[in-house]
């Protein structure tokens, strides 16, 4: 019974939607003379949120859950394109969405390097980052003054602009991805170091105090308890740099780079005008984004299965 | 006694905390023979896990002499001569079964066949086998301690020093440990060091029966307990437990006017 | 309360040795330089000069600390604050743009919030957007951003701010939608004992709980605020703020200038996070929380 609340409204989504966007990319008339439009699409907000409604009650499994957020998106994304070409929205302001498609697909051979690049500067900086990292932690940990003395300095970091550092990064290595690299390193390295401190310390004194009734040396404890106890805090780290290590490849790309590069990309285009294509490389930057979390989050899940937070 | 598992002469112990010292042993003359079941009872705070955790080495006293052994407490714990039971299971959430009984014979660097014989040996001791492979999150609580016993059985210590390993457990499970507990102590011969707050469970299970009173931490009476060997559950039935229960409950109730 | 104490003397020492380690690299980074320089005087140099040349070229690879330190004195102290040769002119520029953009996406973030927690298609449809995209690099919007309303005729400090709002406002609704959900089982019942309504509930109950977290979140924000506000000043070129002095400082080759606007804006960045931090004291304090 169900099954029909839900799915003949959206088969009439559906159905109108098509309908719509047949008449909005048809050769009659646009604008206010669309006057009729409006009224159906108002109507057709309401069905959809009458459709939201009943999928956000549902209870179910994972791709119950999704089904909501995902009709959310393509709603958004639809409404885009609709409004966008009904209403002949300007393309500098805000292309549509076939507008962004159509450049992706047409200047694929330029992005597809500028994807390389940027890449390249975001693994290179986010390894070198999060293992000297990981690194300092477990030296700061070992050597307790080494510890007060960085961990202040480590916070105060997470205030700190960062970011800004890519002149001189240029300046000491080239245009090139290394100085792309550079400050993706050193922007990572900060929370990586805060995180897997905070991890090692986070082991409970009863564990402790059982690795010294093995009399466990510093070694032992530190390979057999503290640094498994620490892996959640350390991909917390890992995701949080996943995100910011592509943001500082991009935007240390706007301060100067080579012919070549994401973040290049939108601030040349953007400069000419061609924002279609600076949306494709948007939309690239994005894919990029949530693809490089995606992977860690599952490696996580391989390493930290067991941790409490997996179970409700 | 050279043959003595645990000698204490006269051992304090003061803490330094931010108001004043605290003297949480004070005193303390007790010796353990090899193969006895002994237990520390006492109310909260009367410094019980303390003196264990002293012979442990997991605690420096600060005046008076204790041996393990034969030996200072912290040469015990470099010879691996104990093994502890917490009040909580403590296990690894990140390895299974199996390799949680096995850490102890990690970290000794023992080889690898050897370990799992080992593990898999003291598993059975304590009727776990086939759930090697199970996680922690995965046993019930009873369970969990059970498998903290088979890990601090794992290297064979010739001492097992136990805090309160069953308190966190419903009172059936915990019945049904001390049972499987005082086999286990028959089968091995071990010497056992057992704080409870349970007098039940301490004339159940030991042999003798060490009274502690409330802070500073003082012995109040040593009781002897004359129970048959090879009891079970229903020993609590009779009249003799009943007996020893009082002649517990009595010492403790003395220790408690000394406030 | 102690541990800052215990802190200091590590802290310094820590601080000591990266001085030391950035003269040392200095000398040997303008090294190069400075020896074509003196070599091509003639008159014989001892190390002593080098050393000393290392430290006060005009354009070094890397500037002494105390070059940059004298700049930033300069450029702060010898200058009128509306001048474009003073940083805190420029530093006065972002900070507008910072704390415009943090205003605006605290209260976008609340809302939405809100409006997660008290609605069921949002909370289902949107908020799992909202947190998708904490892994896209929203900052590659800015040029567009700026270009956009740039053309449409918004002052630069309009299109920093939406920037700076945009980037906020995640974190801050995330937050929020966190914080708003905090309070147990056990206090909702008890409101609904007493028959209160939505909005009571919201205001007594909710929101009360949430400040911790709004806080939180709070000093996140105005962090990447501050980064919102820098990279918005880069893509056309602008003639005032930080991320102005940094761009053309690179294109220039002033290094001193470069880090003497870094070190404004790290000074800025600290000062803006420890005045949130002062803030959430206070309202803690208020609140009843102990010190």
């Amino acid at each position: 019974m169900k099954h029909w609340r839900i799915g003949v409204p959206l088969v009439v989504l559906l159905l109108v939607a098509w309908w719509m966007l047949g008449v909005v990319h048809g050769d009659g008339a646009k604008g206010a003379a669309l006057g009729g439009l409006w009224v159906v699409l108002a109507a057709w907000v309401l069905l959809l949120w009458f459709v939201l409604d009943a999928l956000a009650r549902r209870q179910g499994g994972r791709t119950t859950q999704m089904l909501a957020p995902a009709l959310f998106g393509l709603a958004l994304i639809y409404l885009w394109e609709l409004l966008v070409v009904g209403w002949q929205v300007p393309k500098v302001l805000l292309p549509a969405p076939h507008a962004v498609g159509q450049a992706l697909v047409s200047r694929w051979e330029v992005l597809w390097p500028d994807f390389r690049q940027t890449s390249v500067a975001v693994l290179a900086g986010y390894t070198i980052g999060c293992g000297a990292g990981l690194l300092v932690a477990v030296a700061a940990d070992r050597f307790g003054m080494l510890k007060r003395g960085l961990l202040p300095l480590a916070n105060l970091a997470g205030a700190v602009p960062i970011v800004g550092i890519a002149p001189i990064m240029v300046m000491w290595f080239g245009f090139d991805w290394p100085s792309k690299a550079a400050v993706a390193a050193v922007v990572t390295f900060f929370p990586m170091l805060v995180n897997t401190l905070a991890g090692l310390a986070a082991t409970d004194a009863m564990h402790h105090d059982l690795m010294r009734t093995y009399a466990a040396g510093p070694a032992a404890t530190l390979m057999k308890l503290r640094l498994p106890s620490a892996l959640p805090f350390v991909f917390n780290a890992l995701k949080l740099n996943s995100t910011l290590a592509l943001i500082s490849a991009i935007v240390a790309e706007f301060f100067g780079s080579p012919i070549v590069g994401l973040g290049f990309r939108i601030s040349a285009e953007v400069a000419r005008m061609n924002v279609d294509v600076v949306w494709a490389a948007i939309a690239l930057s994005a894919l990029a984004g949530s693809m490089f979390y995606g992977v860690i989050a599952t490696v996580e899940k391989a390493f930290t299965f067991w941790h409490s937070s997996y179970r409700s | 006694m050279s043959g003595a598992a645990v000698s204490a002469k006269d051992l304090s112990l003061v803490f330094q905390s931010a108001d004043a010292p605290v003297t949480a042993l004070q005193k303390v003359d007790l010796t353990i023979g090899r193969g006895e079941f002994v237990s520390l009872i006492g109310p909260s705070g009367c410094g019980k896990t303390t003196l264990l955790r002293v012979i442990a080495d997991l605690e420096r006293a600060t005046s008076g002499s204790i041996t393990v052994n034969g030996v200072s407490p912290e040469q015990a714990r470099l010879d691996r001569a104990y093994g502890y039971v917490f009040q909580a299971a403590a296990l690894y959430p990140w390895r299974n079964v199996l390799r949680n009984v096995m850490l102890p014979l990690e970290v000794m660097q023992m080889p690898a066949a050897e370990r799992r014989e080992r593990a898999m040996k003291n598993l059975e001791l304590v009727g776990l086998q086939g759930f090697e492979t199970k996680y922690p999150w995965q046993l019930s609580g009873g369970m969990q301690q059970r498998v903290s016993i088979a890990r601090a059985l794992a290297f064979e210590p010739k001492l097992l020093l136990m805090d309160e390993p069953f308190g966190a457990l419903d009172e059936i499970t915990r019945d049904r440990l001390n049972e499987q507990l005082l086999r286990l102590w028959e089968r091995t011969g071990k010497t056992v060091v057992f704080v409870t707050h349970s007098i039940s469970e301490a004339v159940f299970l030991s042999n003798r029966i060490v009274v502690m009173s409330p802070r500073p931490g003082r012995i109040l009476e040593v009781i002897e307990s004359r129970l048959p060997p090879a009891r079970q559950l229903d020993v609590r039935e009779t009249s003799e437990f009943a007996a020893i229960a009082h002649q517990v409950r009595v010492a403790l109730r003395a220790g408690h006017s000394y406030e | 309360m102690n541990e800052p104490v215990r802190s200091v003397a590590p802290v310094a020492l820590v601080v000591a040795t990266l001085l030391l380690v950035w003269y040392a690299m200095a000398v040997s980074l303008n090294a190069p330089q400075v020896i074509e320089r003196l070599d091509g005087l003639g008159s014989p140099w001892g190390a002593r000069q080098m050393v000393e040349a290392t430290w006060s070229m005009e354009r070094p690879v890397l500037p002494a600390p105390h070059q940059v330190v004298l700049n930033w004195w300069q450029s702060v102290f010898d200058n009128a604050i509306d001048s474009p040769r003073s940083l805190v002119f420029h530093a006065g520029v972002t900070l507008s743009a910072t704390v415009l953009g943090f205003a605006l996406g605290m209260l976008l973030g609340v809302l939405i919030a809100v409006g997660v927690v008290y609605n069921r298609v949002l909370d289902r449809g949107l908020l799992p957007w909202i947190i998708a995209s904490q892994t896209i690099p929203i900052l590659a919007i800015a040029p567009m951003v700026v270009v956009v309303l740039g053309s449409l005729g918004y002052p630069p400090l309009m299109s920093k701010a939406v920037i700076s709002m945009y980037l906020c406002f995640f974190p801050v609704a995330i937050g929020m939608v966190k914080g708003l959900r905090s309070p147990d089982t056990l206090q909702l019942d008890l409101m609904r004992t007493w028959s209160a309504n939505g909005p009571q509930i919201l205001s007594k109950l909710r929101l009360p709980a949430a400040v911790p977290f709004l806080f939180a979140s709070a000093k996140v924000a105005i962090a990447t605020s501050l980064i919102g506000a820098i990279v918005g000043e880069l893509p056309t070129g602008a003639q005032a703020g930080l991320g102005a002095r940094l761009l053309s400082g690179s294109y220039f080759g002033q290094t001193i200038q470069i880090w003497s606007a870094l070190l404004m804006a790290s000074l800025l960045g600290v000062g803006l996070v420890a005045a949130v931090a002062g803030v959430e004291r206070v309202v803690a304090r208020a609140m009843g929380a102990r010190a």
